[in-house]
């Protein structure tokens, strides 16, 4: 047994040490590289100086900064309400598309079209529709506010998709479940409250929370319809000081919140896969 | 006293054919296997008698009244008929006492509290005392079968149908779960079985049909049956089993 060295390890605890430090060190060299040449090569290309000062300009960052974070605070407010409402009206048109009754069918028809159409058009367009045409009608305040129609439209367009993929978790439920509920004689809208549901809002959750955080970017798209949310706030700032960095600025608040939201919702779904495997 | 009473049932799925015009009678308390090859249209059967699939032609006879009239309310007649899977399906968001409690809770409106004492003894009576807070996945394969049966139970059928309960089990734990079959069979229940597990059936059955291509092609008292077959299918069908 002399292959099996001073620590007592097997041939391939041993092989397997060497395989893993020989791709820590390539994957580390690989990484100092590429670095480096960003780092050198960039500066060296002819308008960085320019570049440098305006877009990364650490006056003006600072100086921006607290401003744009509070304008950040209407983006969450907006976000905090178009969210729950997506989640219920995104339910409802999934359990629409779902209905068995006769009588309903133009709810299927409705629930059908609501999805193509408010999938099929980009957001920004849906918002400059209702933001600016539902306005346009002439209502009295507060009913002519660009914050209550353009939520509106972000609420329209988003629920088509969380819609989706409810159904798809809703589908994802074996028929072999819907079998058992109603050989005990379950009735049908009691097998979806309480055996089909459950089990397809917890399938569908890390895929909810990817929509959720392009809900959060997406609630900038309302700065062009009127609101001083951050990125309409980063605009201002842009004017007044002639110079890019407060859209960087906006950049870094955005990415605070949705790289966090985006490991989480990527935790949640290997969590997932495991545990069905 | 006939409980269950089939006539010239056919089921078809677009053009096959899978149960080609099945007749049988099932008596109060009585216990009947129905055996064959899969495919012989023994789950199919079970699944006509419990609603869950609509027959094209015949007509199936719970107590003398009949159940399988196109666009009758299948809700309260299967509460009449209990009906257990291979695959267990117990609803994997729920403890064993909810998977067990939810359907009198809606269906005869019951609150927990009044159903708790009877839900604990069926519990008890079956093995699974301590099981009862558990989820479906931290139990054994066996465990979640006899947990299956006890929420059939629950809504007090007065008929039980087994598709073949035991398949999916280990062969360890098959024998707890025919353990519980003979325990209802004790208790007066009237049961269909579509079963695998010869030894089983040929010991506790009242009456055994083998099937073939959705037919009954013979069917009597297991010692009969298993011992003295007539028809040369049966027969043949046995030589590869037994």
């Amino acid at each position: 047994m002399a292959d099996q060295s001073a620590a007592g390890r097997t041939r391939r605890q041993i092989y397997e040490d060497r395989l893993r430090r020989r791709s820590l060190i390539i994957a580390g060299s690989s990484t100092t590289i590429v670095v480096l040449a960003v780092l050198f090569l960039v500066p060296m290309a002819p308008g960085w100086e320019k570049v440098q000062k305006s877009f990364f300009n650490w006056d003006v960052f600072a100086k921006t900064f607290p401003g744009l974070l509070e304008a950040f605070m209407l983006d969450v407010a907006i976000f905090a309400w178009c969210a729950p409402l997506i989640a219920i009206l995104g339910l409802l048109v999934a359990l629409a598309r779902d209905v068995r009754s006769p009588a309903l069918f133009p709810l299927r028809i409705l629930g059908a079209a609501y999805t193509d159409i408010f999938r099929g058009v980009p957001v920004i367009l849906t918002v400059y529709l209702i933001g600016f045409g539902i306005p346009g009608l002439g209502l009295p305040r507060p009913w002519n506010s660009p914050y209550i129609w353009g939520s509106l439209a972000l609420i329209l367009t988003y629920s088509a998709y969380v819609a989706e993929i409810f159904r798809s978790g809703i589908e994802s439920v074996h028929q072999s479940q819907r079998s058992a509920a109603e050989s005990l004689g379950l009735s049908e809208s009691d097998t979806i409250r309480f055996v089909i549901l459950p089990q397809a809002i917890r399938r569908v959750i890390p895929a909810q929370m990817n929509m959720l955080i392009a809900l959060q970017k997406d609630v900038a798209l309302l700065s062009f319809i009127g609101p001083v949310e951050i990125f309409r706030q980063a605009g201002v700032y842009k004017s007044l000081l002639a110079n890019f960095t407060p859209y960087v600025g906006a950049a870094v608040i955005f990415l605070a919140v949705t790289i966090p939201a985006t490991r989480y919702a990527d935790y949640l779904l290997a969590k997932q896969n495991r545990e069905r495997s | 006293m006939t409980k269950l009473s089939l006539r010239d049932v056919v089921k078809r799925f677009g053009s096959n054919t899978v149960c080609d015009g099945i007749s049988l009678d099932v008596a109060e308390g009585e216990m009947v296997c129905l055996i064959g090859a899969s495919g012989a249209g023994k789950s199919t059967l079970l699944r006509c008698i419990n609603l869950l699939e609509p027959i094209e032609d015949g007509e199936i006879f719970l107590d003398g009244e009949d159940i399988s009239i196109p666009g009758l309310d299948p809700m309260p007649v299967r509460r009449r008929i209990g009906m257990v899977f291979q695959s267990y399906n117990l609803f994997p968001h729920m403890t064993a006492i909810e998977n067990v409690m939810l359907a009198p809770r809606r269906v005869y409106k019951k609150s927990r509290q009044e159903l708790r004492p009877e839900v604990e003894a069926l519990f008890e009576k079956f093995g699974l005392a301590d099981r009862m807070e558990h989820y479906p996945d931290q139990l054994s394969g066996g465990q979640q079968q006899r947990v299956a049966i006890v929420r059939a139970l629950a809504m007090k059928p007065e008929v039980m149908l087994f598709d073949e309960i035991t398949a999916a089990l280990d062969p360890q734990l098959v024998g707890e779960v025919l353990e519980v079959l003979r325990l209802l069979k004790d208790s007066g229940m009237t049961m269909m079985l579509a079963t695998h597990e010869m030894g089983f059936a040929r010991e506790a059955a009242d009456k055994v049909c083998f099937l073939k291509d959705g037919r009954i092609v013979e069917e009597g008292p297991p010692s009969v049956l298993f011992e003295n077959p007539t028809d040369p299918q049966t027969r043949e069908f046995l030589a590869r089993v037994l």
